[in-house]
């Protein structure tokens, strides 16, 4: 489904990711740890190309995003994406912030996306807050409302980068309820976190990723249970 | 003895000579500028035209302005690698604009508007708006762009990885936002604006000013017409800080919504 290949990205004369090769499989769920500016969030924003890449290449379903000529606002809403700071619209209403992308991408009309909107909304469990503005909502509903936005737009892959970082610690649960919902349900995810639970609970695959470098990876029973490198063993010792 | 009268025995007291008072000397002057032969007419229509001259230049302003600063703004935040050969040209134009009408008095590019390019027109307050509104444009560009860059570029990602368009993300997440955050220093070059359109007497425009000059001209005194429209004009300013006041408040409370 996304396939990177050789991928380095530098600020400045900063390496911040060094020639990495990696493969993601539709339906897998691949958790992302590692150190702070350790490049996690670096690669994922790389995915959809919300940071430029300085070499290599993404090729997502068959179509190479780094080429120049491809119209990224076609694959991006292909791409779902929730960011650590919720990143909500706050000049719009939350049943605004939801429709307005695939309305205005011309995905559906005003309607449908309104029914849709709707929809999740009940799912998650916020839909009377439909004509709240996000400034009167709590982080964890924030969140949530972010993943109803991204999921508006029927993505056939979901990149998460940190999304329960900014949370109070009580409003966590909330949102990693609706991120396991998502995955039994089949979604393809790429999620960048800290919460090693949610890793070994709901991850089929576990990045750890170091200096630019994904060090290593396994499934996350052997990754939690069998940890190969010493830089692994001595991050695992400090958050488990 | 109403005030006509009144002020009809006193010119001719003093015109035989007579002894009258400072005080009924400064009665006659008000009289005279702003009451006899229905002058203060001239003063309402002169209100009138300055506020349309002020309200049509900064609409001019405001949409210059904006596009301006859009798109010195996009030509900024191009990825890296990828340049828009329109867009450099839109920039280079956008940049020698703010240049040269930032760089000019405003009074000059109103003498090369006036005499120069619109030399043949006799629509002076149109081409005095005209150039007050262009030179509006490039301030507000400037105020703009300040307030694009202050909206979170997060807001700008959350846009983009929905599979807006560029444009669509500046036109309904980060310009409505921007606006909010640029309305105290739109207010205050509201105010600058207003009293520029003094300046377009200079070409022939008629507002304010020429109203108190052709009043002053009939009655061959100028202190009262000129003192009595700094007086509306302070007015009218301090009434309009007043409103950006309210309005400012009026917003932050909606931020705490």
């Amino acid at each position: 489904m996304i396939d990177v290949k050789h991928l380095s990205k530098s600020f400045g004369d900063h390496l911040v990711l060094d020639d990495i090769s990696e493969h993601i499989a539709p339906g897998e769920k691949v958790v992302i740890i590692g150190p702070s500016g350790s490049g996690k969030s670096t690669f994922l924003r790389c995915l959809n190309l919300l940071e430029t890449p300085t070499k290599g290449s993404i090729t997502f379903q068959g179509t190479e995003l780094t080429d120049p000529k491809v119209d990224i606002d076609q694959m991006r809403r292909q791409m779902g994406m929730v960011f650590q700071h919720f990143n909500l619209f706050p000049n719009m209403t939350i049943r605004k912030n939801i429709t307005l992308a695939p309305v205005r991408t011309k995905l559906m009309d005003q309607t449908q996306a309104d029914d849709l909107a709707t929809t999740l909304l009940r799912r998650v469990g916020l839909e009377e807050k439909a004509d709240a503005y996000p400034n009167q909502l709590s982080g964890g509903q924030k969140q949530r409302i972010a993943i109803v936005r991204a999921l508006a737009m029927q993505p056939k892959v979901m990149l998460f980068d940190e999304p329960t970082s900014a949370l109070d610690p009580e409003m966590v649960g909330e949102v990693l309820e609706v991120m396991k919902q998502l995955a039994e349900e089949g979604m393809t995810m790429v999620v960048v976190t800290h919460e090693m639970g949610f890793a070994r609970e709901v991850g089929s695959r576990v990045l750890f990723m170091d200096g630019g470098h994904i060090l290593e990876q396994n499934t996350p029973a052997e990754f939690f249970s069998n940890p190969k490198e010493e830089r692994t063993k001595s991050f695992l010792s400090k958050v488990l | 003895m109403n005030l006509a009268e009144y002020y009809a025995a006193l010119t001719e007291l003093m015109k035989n000579g007579g002894e009258v008072s400072s005080l009924q000397k400064v009665f006659v002057g008000m009289y005279k500028a702003f009451v006899e032969g229905g002058r203060w007419k001239l003063y309402l229509d002169g209100v009138v035209s300055t506020v349309e001259v002020t309200a049509m230049a900064l609409i001019l302003g405001i949409v210059l302005g904006v596009v301006v600063a859009v798109v010195r703004t996009a030509h900024d935040q191009q990825r890296p690698g990828r340049h828009n050969p329109v867009l450099t040209v839109l920039n280079a134009i956008c940049k020698v604009y703010t240049t040269v009408i930032r760089g000019t008095p405003m009074m000059v590019q109103l003498l090369i508007m006036g005499f120069v390019v619109f030399s043949k027109s006799r629509e002076f307050t149109l081409v005095g708006t005209l150039t007050l509104g262009i030179n509006s444009g490039a301030y507000v560009a400037e105020i703009f762009r300040g307030g694009l860059m202050s909206v979170d570029p997060g807001q700008n990602e959350a846009g983009r990885s929905l599979g807006l368009n560029y444009l669509d993300t500046m036109r309904f997440i980060v310009v409505p936002q921007a606006f909010k955050n640029v309305l105290p220093a739109l207010g205050n070059e509201f105010i600058t604006l207003f009293k520029d359109t003094a300046l377009i007497n200079i070409i022939g425009g008629k507002e304010l000013v020429y109203a108190a000059k052709a009043v002053g001209s009939k009655t061959y005194d100028v202190m009262y017409p000129y003192l009595g429209i700094a007086v509306i004009y302070l007015v009218m300013v301090m009434l309009f800080s007043w409103l950006q006041g309210k309005l400012e408040r009026r917003l932050r409370q909606s931020d705490r919504r």
